[in-house]
């Protein structure tokens, strides 16, 4: 209608958009699944820090055996928030919301999310989550460790707690509605020309992940909600004095939490099945098996939850089945790995920033992997339980598998959301420091675990100290190897050498618009013609720098 | 399709509304089997605590079944009615959807009332014990469901007063109203099974 007043010669009859946001509309409540997309990341990133200034503090604490440098109630509260904040408010964010929302319409060719308002309003939910998780600080800190098991999170520090449920259910409620969005998105909104086996990984993995996130996260807000009663309202579900059970909270808490694990971990995979084929300059290995691994992963990984129950008094048949099934896990998660190690055979392999956390996730994620079936088996399980080496083989998941991911997903696509390319040599230091600072950090703390030190606690036996030592220093390491990436995150958003529109020579649709793209992506809807992974074969020379990678 | 000589803004504006399509209906089912698991949640954490529990439900706190029978009845026959809106809204008939939507509202509000009259007769409170707490907190969540269905329709209701708002071919808002109270209808169901049903016989 609208249309009908423009002049003739108008030669489209697109509406014309602003080319751009400008800086302000970052802190509004707008609906561009790419403001959206980057607000996701900053404020995750933020959190990152925090938490991360928590673990310093803690392992600060735990240089040496006694308690001396914090309070130990204030260690609970940094424990506690710690693990909430990286997985709910860094990874989890930034990996689906961040990464997922920025790339899923651009990847498939659409023009935005399906529901930008919904997706304005799930990011919105963070911040006051997080708002909540560090108020409860003035009253103490939830001390009960990110599992909340009750009865210690019924009797500690009760207000706390019951912000930090709260900050777990608008998280949770956030998760969901980005779930229905991804769902729908990727189901329904792919340009036409597209076909299915033409999907970037990224979306599959998206797929599979928001498929989990709907199915578990509303079980663990039931849990919650069942303990918020207790600790205000005088229930008893959680009390075993008054006819209520702990182990159903630990069985409806693991049932998101278990499959929160692949919700952090999915979207990597998915980066790096977009990274790794890109930089090595070769089409992926097993497109098919990549994607339905994600599928099966996501499955599989919704019967596995009770392996973190094998010391609750679980049957002998119930630690079969999970033990089984936990295992059976690791296949498809091994599938990938061996399909990213084909891609990369052989490949020509441009070492930048992007491939070389994409190869450092590769060899810190097969570590954790391997820990991870040991800790599976129920017999090894039973020693080890609520030791360092379940600390340790989290972390090399989630640290040398997650972050990582997340890096390399950021030194790959950065130059796409802002136009800049980031600086090399300062994300090789980065790199560097990252990966010396993780082993320093994490591996030793399997010795630790295995030899029977506890987890969660701010004093130990003095013999533990001179590993203690070892990792602390580790976690200094790890605090400094953010500083690189920070300047290099600032200098190159404006000063950094400007990327243009496919400075990898990409063959997914996010790099066919502009860099970074307009509003509504595209002035015209793109046609693929060909797969996002067709490197060689026909030689596909993308608009780049000369110097730089011949398609063989 | 269009007539040629105003084709070219015709299919500007069809072309924007096709790549912005409206998947809502879509996005409301696939919402709704996240809430179906909260709310199976619920049914296990509720049939495991039964399993672990000796008598159950505890002595003095077995549960009323005429006012929750005659609800059931209620909260079923609306499914039907709101139904009834649906079809007259297909056949373009406003005045005839706003009638039966206006009953299925009045009907869920009926519903909660009944409700909050079996909870100050039953004679214990949700802190009784572990069957009260289950009891209070399933059919008090179920029924905010209720009372969000009834908002929903209200809004419906509200939006339908301005003329050719909602038409046979462009009625999201009526079908997401009615598929919820269909969910919620379901979920009650299972409730009433649960609670009521399998504690006394």
């Amino acid at each position: 209608m609208a249309q009908a007043q423009l002049p003739l010669d108008t030669p489209l009859s697109l509406p014309e958009h602003p080319k751009a946001w400008k800086w302000y509309d970052y802190f509004t409540f707008n609906v561009d699944h790419k403001v959206i997309g980057i607000q996701y990341l900053v404020t995750a990133f933020i959190f990152y820090l925090i938490g991360g200034l928590m673990a310093v503090a803690m392992r600060t604490e735990l240089a040496t055996a006694n308690s001396d440098f914090i309070d130990p109630n204030l260690y609970n509260a940094f424990l506690t928030n710690h693990g909430t904040i990286m997985i709910f408010l860094w990874i989890v964010p930034a990996a689906i919301g961040g990464f997922g929302n920025y790339l899923v319409p651009l990847m498939v060719g659409a023009r935005d999310m399906a529901f930008p308002r919904l997706n304005a309003l799930a990011f919105w939910l963070n911040p006051p989550a997080g708002a909540l998780l560090l108020a409860s600080f003035l009253f103490g800190g939830a001390q009960a460790g990110w599992t909340s098991y009750p009865p210690l999170s019924t009797i500690t520090a009760t207000t706390a707690q019951s912000m930090w449920i709260l900050a777990i259910v608008l998280v949770g409620t956030s998760s969901i509605m980005g779930s229905v969005n991804f769902i729908v998105t990727i189901w329904k909104m792919k340009v036409p020309s597209m076909r299915w086996d033409q999907l970037p990984l990224f979306c599959w993995a998206t797929l599979a992940t928001s498929l989990l996130a709907l199915v578990s996260t509303p079980v663990l807000a039931a849990g919650l909600i069942l303990l918020l009663f207790d600790i205000n309202f005088g229930t008893s579900f959680f009390k075993p004095d008054a006819g209520g059970n702990v182990v159903i909270y630990q069985h409806l808490f693991w049932f998101y939490s278990h499959p929160a694990v692949y919700l952090m971990i999915l979207p990597i995979f998915g980066i790096m099945s977009e990274v790794i084929p890109i930089h090595a300059r070769k089409p992926i290995f097993g497109y098919w098996a990549i994607a339905y691994s994600s599928l099966a992963i996501c499955c599989v990984g919704l019967f596995v939850w009770v392996h973190h129950m094998f010391t609750s008094g679980t049957p002998p048949w119930m630690r079969m089945f999970f033990t089984i099934s936990t295992l059976i896990v690791a296949v498809p998660t091994g599938v990938k790995i061996f399909s990213w190690v084909a891609t990369l055979w052989g490949g020509k392999i441009r070492l930048n920033s992007a491939m070389l956390f994409a190869i450092g996730l590769l060899s810190m994620f097969v570590l954790g992997g391997l820990s991870g079936v040991t800790l599976g088996t129920a017999p090894v399980d039973i020693h080890v339980h609520d030791t360092y080496y379940v600390v340790a083989h989290f972390h090399y998941v989630l640290f040398g598998g997650s972050v990582f991911g997340l890096y390399a997903g950021i030194y790959h696509w950065f130059p796409k959301m802002t136009g800049r390319l980031l600086n090399e040599p300062l994300g090789i230091a980065h790199f560097v420091l990252t990966l010396v600072g993780t082993n320093l950090t994490f591996l030793p703390m399997h010795e630790l675990g295995l030899k029977g030190m506890p987890r969660r606690v701010a004093m130990y036996d003095p013999q533990f100290e001179p590993i203690n030592v070892i990792c602390t220093i580790g976690a200094f390491v790890l605090a400094f190897s953010v500083i690189p990436f920070l300047i290099n995150v600032i200098w190159s958003w404006n000063k950094g050498k400007v990327a243009g529109d496919n400075p990898w020579g990409g063959l997914s649709l996010e790099w066919t618009t502009s860099s970074p793209p307009l509003i509504e992506n595209w002035e015209v809807l793109p046609v693929v013609t060909k797969g996002p992974y067709d490197f060689g074969g026909i030689v596909h020379r993308p608009v780049m720098d000369e110097d730089d990678d011949e398609d063989e | 399709m269009q007539g040629t000589v105003e084709s070219q803004e015709t299919r500007g504006v069809i072309d924007h509304h096709h790549e912005h399509p409206d998947f809502r209906v879509l996005g409301l089912l696939v919402f709704l089997i996240s809430e179906s698991l909260m709310f199976g949640g619920l049914f296990a954490a509720y049939l495991l605590l039964r399993g672990l529990n000796e008598q159950w439900p505890p002595e003095g706190t077995e549960v009323e079944l005429l006012v929750p029978t005659i609800n059931t009845i209620i909260l079923i026959s609306s499914s039907f009615v709101i139904h009834y809106g649906d079809v007259a809204i297909k056949k373009d008939d406003v005045q005839g959807m706003r009638k039966w939507y206006w009953i299925t509202a009045a009907m869920g509000l009926v519903f909660l009332a009944g409700q909050v009259y079996e909870y100050l007769n039953l004679g214990y409170g949700l802190r009784t014990n572990i069957f009260s707490n289950c009891f209070y907190v399933m059919t008090g969540f179920h029924g905010l469901h209720v009372l969000i269905g009834v908002l929903l329709i209200l809004g419906v209701l509200w939006r339908s007063r301005r003329p050719g708002h909602y038409s046979a071919h462009q009625h999201t808002g009526v079908a997401m109203a009615e598929i919820y109270w269909h969910f919620v209808d379901v979920i009650w169901i299972i409730l009433f099974t649960l609670l009521y049903i399998l504690t006394r016989f």
